[in-house]
This record gives C-alpha cells, sequence and structure tokens, in this order.
C-alpha cells in the first residue's frame, strides 16, 4: 500500500518516497527536523492513510530500552507473596507488556501495526543501542520466562528525533532516514489550505508575508514555525482583523499583531520592538 | 560518497539494491534521488555532501536531457546583480582584468569548489573578505553577491539546490547547536538526599535480612561542574556574538556553571561585572583556590596579543602585572586537569598570529576553533580524563 498524503496532511514527494522505501522494506523509518515541521503528526497520518493501528511509546530522559519491551513486577510480586495469593506461584503475572511486545503482539488476522519511537534523543545515549537487535530481527527474549517472543508481522516502526542526541552509527545503519526541511511558501500554501480551508486568500498571502519576514530576522531564539503559523492564522480568522492592519503593519514595524502566537520567547519579542523602532527611526 | 566524506557501508548499499529492487523508487531521477538519499544518508550534517555527490556523478547524464539544468541560472542571477552594483568605471576595470565573462567564468568554478562556509552559510558567498567575490569587500573588481529575495526558486535541479547547506558542520552555530553540542558534557551523578526508592536494592537486603528492609538512593542529577573564562574587549568585540551564543547556551545547560571575564590574557585578577572590572576584581589565586579540581575549565578567547603579554613582566595593557601571564596560565593548567581553549578565531589564520601558536604551545594544543566540530572535538577532551 502506497502512501501518498492524507486530507490532513500534505507529504512532499521525497518524504514519501522515504516512507514508502520503509513500508516495503519493513525497515524502521527515522524522521528528523525542526521542532513544529510534524514529525510526531506523520506516524498518526500513515496510521490513518493504510488503516493501521498505531502504538506510540513517548521517550523521556528517564525512559529505558527495556521498558519498552516488558517490566518484571517485582513489588507486586513480594506482596503478594506476603498475602499467599495464588497467583504469585506463575511469574507470568507479573511480567507487564511494554509498547514494543504490544506491536509484535498483534492477533491473527490484522495488519502489522504502526510503532512510533517519540523523541528518541530524548533517553539516555544508550537507548538506541539497547534496541538494535530487537529492531533489527524484531524479536526478544524475555529471561524470567524463558520464552522469546517474536513478531508475526513486522511493524513498521518510525522514530523521530529532535537532535538532541547523536545516534550511534550501528543504529543509523538499520534505518532509512528523512530530514523533514522546512516548507517553503508553496508547500506552506497547500499546508494552509488543508488545514484552514476556508481562509481568505489575501489574509494568507499578507500572513505568509509577515511569517517569512519573520523568520529571516537574523538572530532569533526561537524561529516560528509551521504549528504556530497554523495557531496564529487561527487567531487572525477568530478576531477578524481586518487586513489593512496586517498590511500596513507590515510596512511599518516589524512587529505583527498577535505577536504571541508566533514569538514565545520575551528576549524575542524585545529584539522585535528594538528593531522596530530603529526602524521607525530610521524612517524619520 | 565514500571519498567525500560521507559515512556509508555495505549494508546502507545492499538495502538501497533491496529498494530499487522492490521498484520503490519507480524510473524518475528525482524519485531515484529521494530513495538514494534516505538509505544512504543517516544525518543532517551529510545531506548537503551527497547533494554535491550527486550532482557530480549525474551531472554528465542530465545534460543529455536538459542543456541548461544548472550552470546558466546563478550566472544569470549573479550578472544582473553585478550590473546593479557595479560603477561605470568600475566596469571598465573589471574589462581590463581579463573582462567581465572571464570572472564570471571564475566565479562560478569557485562556487562550485566552494566546500566550506564564509560567513553565515547559505545565502552569501562571503561578507567583509578581500575575495572579488562577496559582500562588503575591499577588492576593487568585486562583486556583491546579495541575498536574493525571491522564495520561489527557478527550476533547479533538486540535488543542485543544496538546500541543506547551513546544516553542513562546519558552519557557526546558533545557540540550539551550540546546547546540542555542549549537552555530550553531561555526566549524571547521584548526588543530594536519598529520596527515591532503590527497588534492587531494596530486594537484595531485604532478602538478606529476612525482613523489609527499604533502601533510598539519591536522585540522578547533570554533575558536571564547568568554569568558563571569557576574554572581553578589545580584539574579541569582533566575535562577540558568536560568544554571547555560546554563553547562553552554556548557561542554560549547566546548574553549575561559574563565569569570570579576564582581558587578552590571565594575571592576578578576574571579574564578573565588566562595567566594574576595576573595583570589583577578583583574585586568581581565589578562584584556583575555591573551585575544586574536578572542574572543567572553558577559556574562550582569541589569544590574539602581543607577546609580551604573554611572557613578561608588565606586559599587560593594562596594568602592571608582577607576574607574567604565562605564570597564571600555568597555575590555572596544574589546578585543572580538564582545560580547553575555544578560539572564534577560523583555525586556518591560527598560523598567521604568533601569539595563537604561543597560547597552544601552553595549552599542549588542546585549542579547538569555536566551530560545531572544534567544540565536538573539544568536549570530547573534556570528557576523556575524569
Amino acid at each position: 500500500m502506497k502512501f501518498t498524503g492524507t486530507d490532513n496532511y500534505v507529504a512532499t514527494e521525497d518524504l514519501m518516497i522515504a516512507v514508502n522505501a520503509a513500508i516495503t522494506l519493513e525497515r524502521p523509518l527515522l524522521i528528523k527536523g525542526e521542532p513544529g515541521t510534524g514529525k510526531t503528526v506523520l506516524a498518526h497520518e500513515i496510521a490513518a492513510a493504510t488503516g493501521r493501528k498505531l502504538i506510540e511509546w513517548h521517550v523521556k530522559s528517564t525512559t529505558k530500552a527495556q521498558q519498552g519491551l516488558y517490566e518484571y513486577d517485582a513489588v507486586s510480586r513480594l506482596r503478594d507473596s506476603q498475602l499467599g495469593d495464588e497467583k504469585v506461584h506463575d511469574i507470568k503475572n507479573y511480567i507487564n507488556k511494554g509498547k514494543m511486545w504490544e506491536a509484535f503482539d498483534v492477533p491473527a488476522g490484522e495488519v502489522a501495526p504502526i510503532l512510533l519511537i517519540d523523541e528518541i534523543d530524548k533517553a539516555d545515549i544508550e537507548f538506541p543501542n539497547d534496541l538494535l537487535q530487537e529492531l533489527d530481527r524484531m524479536e526478544f527474549f524475555v529471561y524470567e520466562t524463558g520464552e522469546t517472543v517474536k513478531a508475526k508481522m513486522r511493524p513498521l516502526v518510525i522514530i523521530t528525533s529532535n537532535n538532541e542526541k547523536e545516534l550511534p552509527d550501528a543504529f543509523l545503519r538499520r534505518c532509512f532516514f528523512h530530514y523533514i526541511k522546512f516548507p517553503d511558501a508553496d508547500v506552506m500554501q497547500q499546508i494552509i489550505d488543508v488545514h484552514h480551508p476556508d481562509i481568505q486568500h489575501n489574509l494568507v498571502k499578507e500572513a505568509l508575508n509577515i511569517f517569512y519576514d519573520l523568520r529571516d530576522i537574523p538572530g532569533l531564539k526561537k524561529k516560528p514555525s509551521t504549528s504556530e503559523l497554523l495557531d496564529w492564522l487561527k487567531l487572525l480568522m477568530v478576531e477578524e482583523l481586518p487586513l489593512e492592519i496586517l498590511r500596513s503593519r507590515s510596512r511599518k514595524d516589524l512587529i505583527p499583531p498577535l505577536h504571541g502566537a508566533l514569538v514565545k520567547n520575551e528576549q524575542d519579542v524585545h529584539m522585535l520592538e528594538r528593531l522596530a523602532f530603529m526602524n521607525s527611526r530610521e524612517r524619520r | 560518497m565514500r571519498q567525500a566524506g560521507i559515512p556509508v557501508s555495505l549494508r546502507e548499499y545492499l538495502t538501497f539494491l533491496e529498494a530499487l529492487k522492490c521498484g520503490v523508487a519507480g524510473y524518475s531521477t528525482d524519485n531515484f534521488y529521494y530513495l538514494a538519499r534516505t538509505s544512504f544518508i543517516k544525518d543532517e550534517k551529510n545531506l548537503d555532501k551527497f547533494d554535491r555527490v550527486f550532482g557530480h556523478c549525474f551531472k554528465g547524464l542530465e545534460a543529455l536531457k536538459e542543456e541548461n539544468s544548472t550552470a546558466e541560472i546563478p550566472e544569470e542571477w549573479l550578472r544582473k546583480l553585478a550590473e546593479k552594483f557595479l560603477t561605470k568605471k568600475e566596469m571598465e576595470e573589471i574589462e581590463s582584468l581579463g573582462g567581465f565573462d572571464k570572472l564570471m567564468e571564475t566565479l562560478q568554478k569557485r562556487l562550485e569548489e566552494q566546500k566550506e562556509r564564509h560567513q553565515g552559510g547559505n545565502k552569501w558567498i562571503g561578507t567583509g573578505g578581500t575575495s572579488p567575490f562577496g559582500a562588503f569587500g575591499y577588492n576593487p573588481e568585486g562583486i556583491r553577491i546579495g541575498q536574493h529575495k525571491s522564495r520561489h526558486r527557478r527550476a533547479v535541479k533538486v540535488w543542485d539546490k543544496r538546500e541543506f547547506r547551513n546544516l553542513d558542520d562546519g558552519v557557526e552555530l546558533g545557540t540550539r547547536n551550540l546546547k546540542v553540542a555542549l549537552k555530550k558534557l553531561r555526566h549524571f551523578a547521584r548526588t543530594g538526599a536519598k529520596d527515591k526508592l532503590d527497588l534492587e536494592g531494596t530486594i537484595q537486603s531485604t532478602a538478606k535480612q529476612g525482613y523489609l528492609d527499604i533502601q533510598m538512593v539519591a536522585e540522578k542529577h547533570n554533575a558536571v561542574k564547568t568554569l568558563v573564562f571569557f576574554d572581553i574587549g578589545g580584539s574579541m568585540d569582533d566575535h562577540i556574538k558568536l560568544c554571547e551564543e555560546l554563553f547562553s547556551a552554556a548557561r542554560s545547560e549547566f546548574k553549575n556553571m561559574e563565569y569570570f571575564y579576564f582581558h587578552n590574557f590571565f594575571y592576578e585578577g578576574l571579574w564578573k561585572d565588566n562595567a566594574r572590572r576595576y573595583q570589583e576584581c577578583i583574585p586568581t589565586y581565589d578562584i584556583l583556590h575555591k573551585y575544586p579540581s574536578d572542574y572543567k575549565i572553558i577559556i574562550v578567547g582569541d589569544a590574539s596579543m602581543s607577546p609580551y603579554e604573554i611572557i613578561q613582566r608588565g606586559g599587560s595593557v593594562e596594568h602592571w602585572n608582577e607576574e607574567a601571564g604565562q605564570v597564571w596560565m600555568e597555575r590555572i593548567l596544574e589546578t585543572y586537569k580538564n582545560v580547553i581553549w575555544l578560539n572564534p578565531v577560523k583555525e586556518e589564520h591560527w598560523n598567521y598570529t604568533h601569539s595563537i601558536g604561543m597560547v597552544r604551545e601552553l595549552m599542549d594544543e588542546r585549542m579547538y576553533p569555536l566551530t560545531l566540530q572544534g567544540l565536538d572535538n573539544a568536549v570530547k577532551e573534556l570528557t576523556r580524563r575524569i
């Protein structure tokens, strides 16, 4: 089944190729990109488009690879043993399945699910290495029970990274890689059309101009991204600001109306104010 | 690709062939390019190199199909710009230097050769230089190449657009990149109050004692302690933005970070507040004694000064120093095992300044350029000796 984007998600051609390569060869797909370019959403959309189940595994700084496989709940067993519960004799009762086990363990007749490992770089540096074998062979060994869990169908694994840590080479070799670059004006237009179909065309044009100008300002700590633009447009629509304000503002100074949705850092706001002040002084 | 320094291996190649066999790419060149990119490249800093290799390999093939694929567009664009910015007299001067076309040809060649960034990376060929190409230059036959306003690029082939240029790891850094590089310096250790249940310890000790014996451990924290010395004023003014970025990145990354300023080189005193540097000087000895030897020292400075400021008593430009700067530097190196020097001056210019060589010698070659690559190496050096 080919992935060609969905009603809510504009996929560029290179992204489609990467996704389809990963689907066809059943290899993991590693997605990187600026925050707010839709890395996580991609997994949701692939799931929606191909009708597969999505299993999300959000990684935190404390997450261990083992937690994705299974966890042995020793404390419950200790408690049950003190209470004399019958359950205590079977160790299986105390093994909690992790997300990966869940993804491997599909009931017969269903399609292989999609496993999203979100923000893998948040975890410890050894985390990806610990998952090498599991992702490659799609099987792992449960020491407590002595059984081997093997995927009946290889799930599609999508991994996102914000680039906070470099991933080990051995891990990268096993993945397809795609870097979502920041969309240019054309693609951005399509994305806006998909999210706000009933928006005025002129409004979008003016807003996009301001948005890209803002991104071009050197030295912004956090450049506004796609998701921020979409929020801002929504605000503009709700507030029903007359178009003239947007137009005149863009010429007179740099601070766009309702900038709180775009610029999230008070130092950035200060900088904009300073630039605007200098601009207006030059004009005089 | 390996020649171009892209880390590819047999495994990627096999994967790529397999994908081709399965017909993922179809029969279009663009799709072939995308597939090759997704299978071979695993880090966005290599994307630009890949584009160049791909462009190089497929140049001939593409030319058969579309004759005006790449060369013409930049030239056209440059010519227009040049006409706009050059006066008649300057045009004549160019004429005398072999003519406009000749200059364009050289520029075209240089564009192809250009591998390293010049200031800022993706939009300018170079700024502030004396090369004939670049902005704000001093060369009379210089061509100013400006930021092109249009966001709609023309039909350049995708891999020739080299969109990922500014992600190459030679480029100068933004705060985020800096943070990522500094993050590798993290070193987690258990310090502080014991307020977490140590499950394994509890089970083990319970089994041993025969009753429920609860063990606690402290939470893991980033235990790296850093001391940063910034050179301030004088020749450092050129690098102030870069240093600010490094400073803010380091501030947010390390809880245990202390910073001090110095001017050109180390003497008896350092200070924390530039406005009050003469009133509130902190004796360097106090600093050496206050911060134990497990602190990691990062010195940021251009090390460009008169050699006397390093080796001579009284050589400082600001005051009479009883002991030479060299002596103080050695004291610092004796106290701390992990010391590195970050130099915002480009590495290829180091040989032109005598004092940089002297400081490097003092530092035992532990001087690194303030680029992502340099910072990476510096962090590696800092983590090596614990």
